[in-house]
This record gives structure tokens, C-alpha cells and sequence, in this order.
């Protein structure tokens, strides 16, 4: 199995002081439900910029960095297109930003700056990656993802990517048609989407790791009488997609 | 004369769908980075192959209607000679994207000058409203400029030592310096800075 390509975030202790509410941070990071802790370090130099602190709300930022790891990780071994991840995307992006602005009234050249600035390119890599793999798979598998969502409620595509995909699957529709089947006899001017389409391989094998305990797991859904395995906490396994598919969108495993 | 003659013979006595393979020879042969230009003398030849093969289908079936025995497998022969030669010439055409998409995604919106060249007009097409539909995909995610195709693996150093490669002129580093890019001129600069210049190949890492 890949080894993990990025270390553990370091925690760097920074002083604090006592702060204050900054309200419209609040609004603009609300999302239904689910609602994040800004960074609550600030930094303390010369002149001082604002001590912010945010909701406290019920994940830390390196919860949410952890969380992103593990979405990374999940969407570059699985063969088919995850649920998007989108809170963690934003709310890592917002920090982000803040940590740029904040870093910006560092003088030049400072050591702790720029170890701040390593950290923040290393996590902008795997939020492009992230999204980067899945626009690639979603290029891959488009007619089976664009019926896919037509057919199902809950589609895998955020509604940005299902912009992207419906556009990228006309332009190449329409490209085919003018060079191809255009210009071919007239029974053949149609391309048979039933049959001819790549389909993800959900029989790939896998590398997981239990997250939750779970039991009887059948290892082959259509076999009523296949072995079942149980997966606890922590444990590792080496199997077909297929079977733990639901475990690792639910977060019960996840792939390594 | 007799040389052309004994080519022209030879054609005639190939296999169906023997063209349409040559089509993805040349283009599985050609080195990665690099695409053929459009072969439309090829396709023009397999599409005539096709419109022959079906004519003669249509005149088969209709003799068929007609009572006469005998012609089915030969129908059968050429109907998947068709869907050959259809999938042969939907697999080129839709490689070729692939191809331009990975040096999209390599090297940027703006492709070197001879690769340009080998698309044919649809391509061209093609590949501007792709850049399009990518770059509003951009815009909408975040805040709305993270660039998907920087950050192409994990970032080791915040700072990089690169040599000029070529001539490029002055780049403003994000502290607001200028620095002048000249050939051979050795520089220590921001990793994200660089990486767009690196893999056009006017700047090199040293390692």
C-alpha cells in the first residue's frame, strides 16, 4: 500500500491572549447542521494584529485537516466517485485564507512564517488533488455518472461538479458527432450508451482500515450463503471494493 | 506505373477494418507529450470502406426481402466490420482528446506551438471550451482563484533553487521584488512561484 505522502500537521504553540467575537465570520461560515472552529491560535508580535476568535464549534482545525487527509486518501484509491466532502474543502479553504492574511504582517524571512507558509502550500496540495481526482474521474465516467444522477436522488457530484460534468459531456458529445458519427453510414450514427460506456471496476481490490467495529459483512452480496467477515477497530484488510463500498461513505472504514 | 499497380492490388486483398487499426498504431506509437497531426486521409479512406460495406449490406437485405438465400452471413460479416471500424475511429478521435487534456493539464491553456498545429479545427474547438468549462469549474469553488492545475505533488521546501533555462524577463515575486530572469542566472525563489515556469521548461530545478 502508498505509504501516507504528507506527515502530521505539527502543532506549533502560538500565544494567545484574550479575545473577542468577530460576528460576520460567524454568518459566513454557517452550514446546516455542521459548523466549524476557526483556527484559534492568533499571533502575538510587535504592534499586534486583532486576536479573533470564532465559534467554537464542534470540530478543531485539525480535526477538519485530518477529516480532509482521510476524504484525499478515500477518493484517490476508490474506483468509483465518492460523495463530495465539500464542507471540509471550504472550511480548510477559509483557513487558509485567514492564515494568509495573518501571515502577510510577519516581516520577511521569519522562520515561524515560513513554516506556516510550508504548511499552508502543503495543504492547498491535497485540496487540489483532492479536487483534481475527482474532475478526472468525473471525466472518466461521465455517461455513467450523468445517468447515474438522473436516475438517483443523491447524486456524488457537488452541484459545481455536475455543472462541469453536464458542459464537458456536451462538448465531447457534440465533437464526436461533427468528426465521427456524422459522417458514418446511418445505422451507426448512434452510439449504444447501454453497452459502450466505461464503468468503474467496483471489483478492484482494496486496501481498508476498520474505523468502527462491523460485523457480518457479506463478502459477496449476491451469494446469500458467501462468507461473511468481521471488520473491528483499527483492523486492516485487503478486498474487493464492492463489499465495503457502503462502509467507506459512511466513514465506518476508510481505504489506505 | 506498375509499382502503384501492385499497391492498389495489395490494398484491395486487406482485411476489413485493417485501415482503421493504422489509425491507432500511429497514434499509440507517437511519444508521450507529442500528437500526430489529424490523420484525415485515413479516416477519409475508412469512412469510404464503411459507406461501401453498407451499401453493399443494403443490397444484400434487399434481395433478401426478396426471397433470395444465402446472403445472411455476409450481412453478418460486414455489419460487424462497420461497428469495427465505428469503434476504431470514436477510440482515435476520443485518444486524441485524452492526449490534449493531459498536456492541459501539464503544461497550460496555452499549447506549444507544433502541438497546436497537429489538431485539426474541431480540436481547436474542442479544447477552447474545455478550457472554458474548466476554468468556470475554477472560479465557482472556494473563493474563487485556486488554480487546480498548480500543486502537482506535495510540496517538500518552501523555497526552491532554479537555474534559467532561457531567456524570460523579469518576474515580480510576491514580496514585490523584481527579478530578472536571464539565461543561466541562478535564483532562490517561492516553490508556488515557480512551478508554473518549471514545467514550461523556462526555469530547472536544481536539486
Amino acid at each position: 500500500p502508498k505509504q501516507p505522502i504528507t506527515p502530521r500537521r505539527p502543532s506549533l504553540p502560538l500565544a494567545s491572549r484574550p479575545q473577542r467575537k468577530e460576528k460576520n465570520k460567524k454568518n459566513s461560515n454557517k452550514k446546516k447542521g455542521k459548523r466549524r472552529e476557526m483556527m484559534a491560535e492568533s499571533i502575538d508580535i510587535n504592534g499586534g494584529i486583532e486576536d479573533v476568535e470564532y465559534e467554537y464549534e464542534s470540530m478543531s482545525s485539525s480535526e477538519v485537516l485530518e477529516k480532509l487527509e482521510e476524504s484525499w486518501q478515500n477518493e484517490k484509491f476508490s474506483p468509483e466517485l465518492l460523495p463530495p466532502k465539500t464542507e471540509f474543502i471550504k472550511s480548510m479553504m477559509d483557513q487558509i485564507k485567514t492564515m494568509e492574511e495573518n501571515l502577510e504582517h510577519f516581516p520577511k524571512g521569519d522562520f515561524v512564517a515560513s513554516i506556516h507558509k510550508l504548511e499552508l502550500d502543503r495543504v492547498k496540495y491535497i485540496i487540489c488533488s483532492y479536487l483534481r481526482t475527482r474532475l478526472h474521474k468525473i471525466e472518466r465516467f461521465i455517461w455513467y455518472l450523468l445517468e447515474h444522477s438522473s436516475t438517483h436522488r443523491q447524486s456524488s457530484m457537488s452541484p459545481e461538479e455536475l455543472i462541469y460534468a453536464k458542459q464537458y459531456a456536451q462538448n465531447l458529445d457534440s465533437h464526436l458527432q461533427s468528426l465521427v458519427l456524422k459522417n458514418v453510414p446511418s445505422n451507426l450514427q448512434q452510439v449504444d450508451k447501454k453497452k459502450a460506456i466505461p464503468r468503474p471496476n467496483l471489483d478492484k481490490y482494496v486496501f481498508i482500515r476498520g474505523l468502527e467495529q462491523r460485523d457480518n459483512i457479506p463478502l459477496d452480496t449476491n451469494d446469500e450463503t458467501a462468507d461473511t467477515i468481521n471488520i473491528e477497530l483499527n483492523s486492516q484488510f485487503i478486498l474487493p471494493y464492492k463489499p465495503v463500498a457502503e462502509l467507506v461513505q459512511s466513514g465506518a472504514a476508510r481505504l489506505i | 506505373k506498375k509499382k502503384k499497380k501492385k499497391k492498389e492490388e495489395e490494398e484491395k486483398k486487406r482485411m476489413f477494418g485493417e485501415k482503421a487499426l493504422e489509425l491507432l498504431r500511429e497514434l499509440k506509437r507517437a511519444r508521450e507529450g507529442t500528437l500526430p497531426p489529424y490523420n484525415e486521409d485515413v479516416i477519409r479512406r475508412v469512412l469510404e470502406e464503411m459507406r461501401v460495406l453498407f451499401e453493399q449490406n443494403q443490397q444484400e437485405v434487399r434481395a433478401t426481402t426478396d426471397g433470395e438465400e444465402g446472403l445472411f452471413s455476409g450481412i453478418q460479416l460486414r455489419h460487424a466490420c462497420l461497428e469495427r471500424n465505428q469503434r476504431c475511429l470514436l477510440a482515435y478521435v476520443y485518444n486524441r482528446l485524452i492526449r490534449i487534456k493531459d498536456m492541459r493539464w501539464g503544461i497550460g491553456a496555452i499549447l506549444p506551438e507544433e502541438f497546436r498545429l497537429s489538431l485539426c479545427e474541431q480540436e481547436t474547438q474542442w479544447f477552447q471550451r474545455y478550457n472554458r468549462g474548466l476554468a468556470s469549474y475554477m472560479r465557482s469553488i472556494g473563493d474563487g482563484n485556486l488554480d487546480l492545475t498548480q500543486y502537482t505533488s506535495p510540496p517538500k521546501s518552501l523555497y526552491i533553487e532554479v537555474r534559467c533555462v532561457s531567456d524570460y524577463g523579469e518576474l515580480a515575486t510576491d514580496d514585490g521584488t523584481v527579478v530578472q530572469l536571464k539565461k543561466d542566472s541562478q535564483h532562490h525563489l517561492l516553490r508556488s512561484q515557480c512551478e508554473q515556469l518549471i514545467r514550461l521548461g523556462i526555469l530547472e530545478h536544481i536539486q
